[in-house]
C-alpha cells in the first residue's frame, strides 16, 4: 500500500489525569474520506486537533507523508499547515463578521491576492453553498444548518488539499444531514481533496467514506471499508455502532438491526412447533454506480425509496424489516409462507418500478449530476421456515435464493 | 507491650507531622500565590514582547485604525466629562483653600500641574480600562471559548498578530492623545469653576497655567499614560486571552470572572506603577 497522507505512531495524549488516547495508531492515505466513529466524548476531536496542532501529543509520533513532524522546520511545517483547513464543531464563525467577511478572511490574512480575486473567489463559494442571501448577515442571524454552510464555505475557500470536519452535521435535521454529507461527498469528489471526517451519522457516513476508523477505549480498534466493518466481531459493534444506530434508521424509516432482532424473538416466540413464516433479502446492486453517474443525493434517495416501498407493501401485512448492509435489507414476513411472499414481492416490484424511481430522479436533479441516466437492477430472495431456525441461517438461504426481479433505467432526460 | 511502644510511637509521629502541616500551611498559602503571581507576570511579559514583535507584520494598518477607533474614539466624550468634572472640582476645591491664605493666585498653577502629572494619565487610564479595557477582555474571551481563537490558528493567522498587536499599538497611541485631551479640558474645568464661577483673576489663572507648566511635566504625563496604556491592553487582552485555563470557572462565567479581573486589575497596576513612574521622573 502506498505511504499514508498521515499517520499516527503509538500517540498518547493526557489531559491531566486522564488519557484521552492511548498508543493510538492509524493511517490516513491521500484522496480518500476517512470518518473516525465513536462515542461522544471519547477522543475524536481531540485526534483530528492534534493532525491540525492545535493539540500536541504526550507521547509517540505523527507522521506527514512518513516524516515526523517535531522533524520539520518551520517552512515545513508552515508548507504542511497551508494544505489543511479544519471545519470545526460548533462552526467558530466569527460573530462580528458577515458571512461574506467570514468566507473571505483566510484569503484576505494569509494571501496576496487581489481584492477582485478574492470577491470572485468568495461569491463563487457562497453561490455553491447557497448563501447569496446570507453573504451580508451575521452568523447569529442564520439558521444552525445555513451557519454550517457558511463554515464549510469558509473551510473550502482556500481550496486546501486536506479538509478535517468535525462532528460537520452534529445539531442537523435529517434532510440538512444528508444535505451537508452530499455537499462534502460532491466537494470531495469536484476539488479531489483528503476528508477526515469525525461523525456519528451510522451509516449514513459509510456512503461517503472510503475508510472507517473506529475510536474505541481510547485506542482505534478497526481501520478498514465500511463493509469490513460490517463483518468486525468487537464489542464496538454493539455498544457504539448499535446505540449509534438508535431504534429507527432516518433515511430509510426500517428498523434499526438490534430492534429487528428483538422484534424477531418476540414474534416467533409466539409461535407453535410446525408454523411457518418468510424471510425476504432484498439488494439494490449497482449503488457505486448511481452515485458515480446519478450523485449521492440519487443514491441516498435510492436506498431512501427501497425502505419506504418494502415498509409499505410489507409493514401493512405484520412484516418487520431492516438495512442490514448499506444496499441489503431484509423482511420477516411472519404470518405468510413461499407462495404469499412471491405475490407480494410481485406488487412490490411494480409499484417500485412505477413510483419509487421517481425520488431518484429527482435526487439525482437535484444534484445536477454529470451523466444523466444510470441502470441498476434489485436482487431479492425469499426463504421459508419454522420458528426453530436461527435467523442468520434463513437469512443466508433466502441470499442464495436471489435473483433479478427488477432492472431499472432511470433517465434524468425524460 | 513492644508492640504497644511501637504504636504509640507511630502515632506521636503521626501528631507532629499534623502540627507541621498546620504551622506550614499559612506558609505555603503565600508562597504559592506568590509562585503563581510571578508565574503569571513570566506568562504576560513574553505575551506583551510576542504581541509587540508583530506590531510591524504587513496587514496591521487597518486593524490598528479599527483599534484607535474602538480604544480611542469612542472614548472621547468619556473622558471629556470626566475631564471636565475633575476640573472644576479642583477648581473649587483648591479655591476654597486658597483663598483663605491669600494665595488664590496660585490656582491656575495648581489645577494644571495636578491634572498634567498625575490626574491626567491616572483617570484617562483608568476610564479607558473600565470603558474598553473590559470590552476587550469580554470579546476576546469569548473568541476563545468559542473557538475562533483555534479557527484562527487553523487558518494560519496568527492568533498573536491579528488580535493583541493592533489593540496594543491602538491602546498606545490612543492613550496619550486621550490624557492630553483630559489635561485640556481639566484645565478648562477649573476655569470655570474658579473664574467664571468663584471669580478668581481669568489672567492670573491662565498665566500661572502657561509658567508654572515645564516640558518635564508633560512629558513625563505622556511617559506614564505610555506606560498606563501598555499595562491595560496586556492585562486585559491577556485575560481574555487565557479566559479558558481559569481553574475557578469555565465558559461564560470564566468570560465575567476575567473582565472583572482584568479592570480590577488594571486599576491596582495603574496605581502601582504611578508611583514607579512618578519615583524616577521626579
Amino acid at each position: 500500500m502506498d505511504t499514508p497522507l498521515i499517520e499516527f505512531k503509538d500517540v498518547t495524549k493526557r489531559f491531566g489525569p486522564q488519557t484521552v488516547l492511548e498508543r493510538v495508531n492509524l493511517q490516513i492515505y491521500e484522496g480518500q474520506v476517512t470518518t473516525i466513529i465513536g462515542l461522544s466524548g471519547s477522543g475524536k476531536s481531540v485526534l483530528l486537533k492534534h493532525i491540525i496542532g492545535l493539540l500536541k501529543p504526550d507521547e509517540g509520533t505523527i507522521l506527514f507523508r512518513g516524516k515526523p513532524l517535531t522533524t520539520m522546520n518551520k517552512n515545513e511545517k508552515a508548507a504542511f499547515l497551508a494544505q489543511i483547513s479544519y471545519m470545526f464543531q460548533d462552526n467558530a464563525l466569527f460573530d462580528s463578521m458577515t458571512v461574506y467577511e467570514n468566507i473571505a478572511l483566510p484569503l484576505r490574512e494569509t494571501t496576496n491576492l487581489k481584492k477582485a480575486e478574492i470577491d470572485r473567489r468568495v461569491t463563487a463559494r457562497i453561490e455553491q453553498s447557497e448563501l447569496s442571501d446570507a453573504a451580508n448577515k451575521y452568523p447569529s442571524e442564520l439558521s444552525g444548518g445555513m451557519q454550517k454552510r457558511a463554515a464549510l464555505a469558509r473551510a473550502m475557500v482556500t481550496d486546501p488539499q486536506i479538509v478535517l470536519f468535525d462532528e460537520p452535521t452534529s445539531g442537523q435535521d435529517p434532510v440538512r444531514k444528508n444535505a451537508i454529507l452530499g455537499m462534502i461527498a460532491q466537494y470531495q469528489r469536484k476539488f479531489g481533496f483528503t476528508a477526515i471526517m469525525v461523525s456519528h451519522e451510522i451509516p449514513d457516513v459509510y456512503f461517503i467514506s472510503n475508510r472507517i476508523l473506529a475510536l474505541y477505549d481510547r485506542v482505534i480498534v478497526f481501520q478498514g471499508t465500511p463493509e469490513e466493518l460490517e463483518n468486525f466481531n468487537h464489542p464496538f459493534k454493539d455498544e457504539v455502532i448499535h446505540s449509534l444506530e438508535g431504534l429507527q434508521e432516518e433515511l430509510t424509516g426500517l428498523y434499526s438491526k438490534r430492534q429487528f432482532k428483538v422484534l424477531y424473538h418476540a414474534q416467533l416466540k409466539q409461535k407453535t412447533l410446525g408454523e411457518t413464516y418468510s424471510v425476504v433479502v432484498f439488494t439494490l446492486e449497482s449503488l457505486d454506480a448511481i452515485i458515480t453517474s446519478l450523485g449521492y443525493e440519487a443514491a441516498l434517495e435510492a436506498i431512501h425509496s427501497m425502505g419506504v416501498y418494502i415498509d409499505k407493501h410489507f409493514g401493512a401485512i405484520g412484516g418487520f424489516s431492516t438495512r442490514r448492509r448499506t444496499n441489503e435489507f431484509v423482511t420477516v414476513l411472519p404470518y405468510s409462507n413461499l407462495t404469499e411472499a412471491e405475490s407480494m414481492l410481485k406488487d412490490f416490484v411494480d409499484d417500485f418500478q412505477e413510483h419509487g424511481i421517481r425520488g431518484i430522479l429527482a435526487g439525482a436533479r437535484k444534484q445536477a449530476a454529470s451523466e444523466l441516466c444510470a441502470e441498476f437492477t434489485i436482487l431479492a430472495g425469499i426463504a421459508q421456515s419454522q420458528p426453530i431456525v436461527e435467523i442468520d441461517s434463513v437469512i443466508d438461504s433466502a441470499k442464495h435464493q436471489q435473483k433479478e426481479i427488477a432492472r431499472l433505467r432511470c433517465d434524468v432526460r425524460r | 507491650m513492644a508492640l504497644n511502644a511501637d504504636s504509640q510511637s507511630l502515632s506521636k509521629s503521626k501528631a507532629r507531622g499534623q502540627l507541621g502541616r498546620l504551622l506550614t500551611r499559612p506558609f505555603a498559602a503565600i508562597g504559592g500565590a506568590a509562585i503563581s503571581w510571578v508565574d503569571n507576570l513570566g506568562a504576560a511579559s513574553i505575551f506583551l514582547l510576542s504581541a509587540f514583535l508583530k506590531i510591524l507584520r504587513p496587514k496591521q494598518a487597518p486593524k490598528i485604525v479599527q483599534q484607535i477607533y474602538y480604544i480611542g474614539a469612542r472614548s472621547t466624550l468619556i473622558v471629556m466629562l470626566v475631564g471636565l468634572f475633575t476640573g472644576m472640582v479642583m477648581g473649587l476645591q483648591s479655591y476654597s483653600a486658597l483663598v483663605k491664605i491669600g494665595a488664590e493666585g496660585v490656582l491656575g498653577t495648581l489645577v494644571a500641574l495636578t491634572l498634567v502629572r498625575e490626574l491626567g494619565p491616572v483617570l484617562t487610564a483608568i476610564m479607558i480600562a473600565a470603558r474598553a479595557g473590559s470590552a476587550i477582555t469580554a470579546e476576546i474571551g469569548i473568541q476563545r471559548i468559542s473557538e475562533q481563537i483555534d479557527a484562527l490558528d487553523t487558518m494560519r493567522i496568527d492568533p498573536l498578530r491579528y488580535l493583541i498587536s493592533p489593540r496594543i499599538t491602538a491602546s498606545i497611541i490612543s492613550f496619550p492623545l486621550l490624557t492630553a485631551l483630559f489635561d485640556l479640558i481639566g484645565i478648562t474645568g477649573g476655569y470655570i469653576s474658579g473664574v467664571l464661577l468663584l471669580g478668581a483673576n481669568a489672567g492670573t489663572y491662565l498665566h500661572r497655567v502657561q509658567a508654572s507648566m515645564e516640558m518635564k511635566d508633560v512629558t513625563g504625563g505622556f511617559i506614564k499614560a505610555i506606560v498606563f496604556a501598555v499595562i491595560v491592553s496586556t492585562v486585559c487582552c491577556y485575560q481574555g486571552y487565557f479566559a479558558h485555563m481559569r481553574t475557578d470557572s469555565h465558559g461564560a462565567k470564566a468570560v465575567g470572572l476575567s473582565t472583572t479581573s482584568g479592570v480590577v486589575l488594571s486599576c491596582v497596576l495603574i496605581c502601582v506603577a504611578d508611583y514607579v513612574v512618578t519615583s524616577l521622573l521626579i
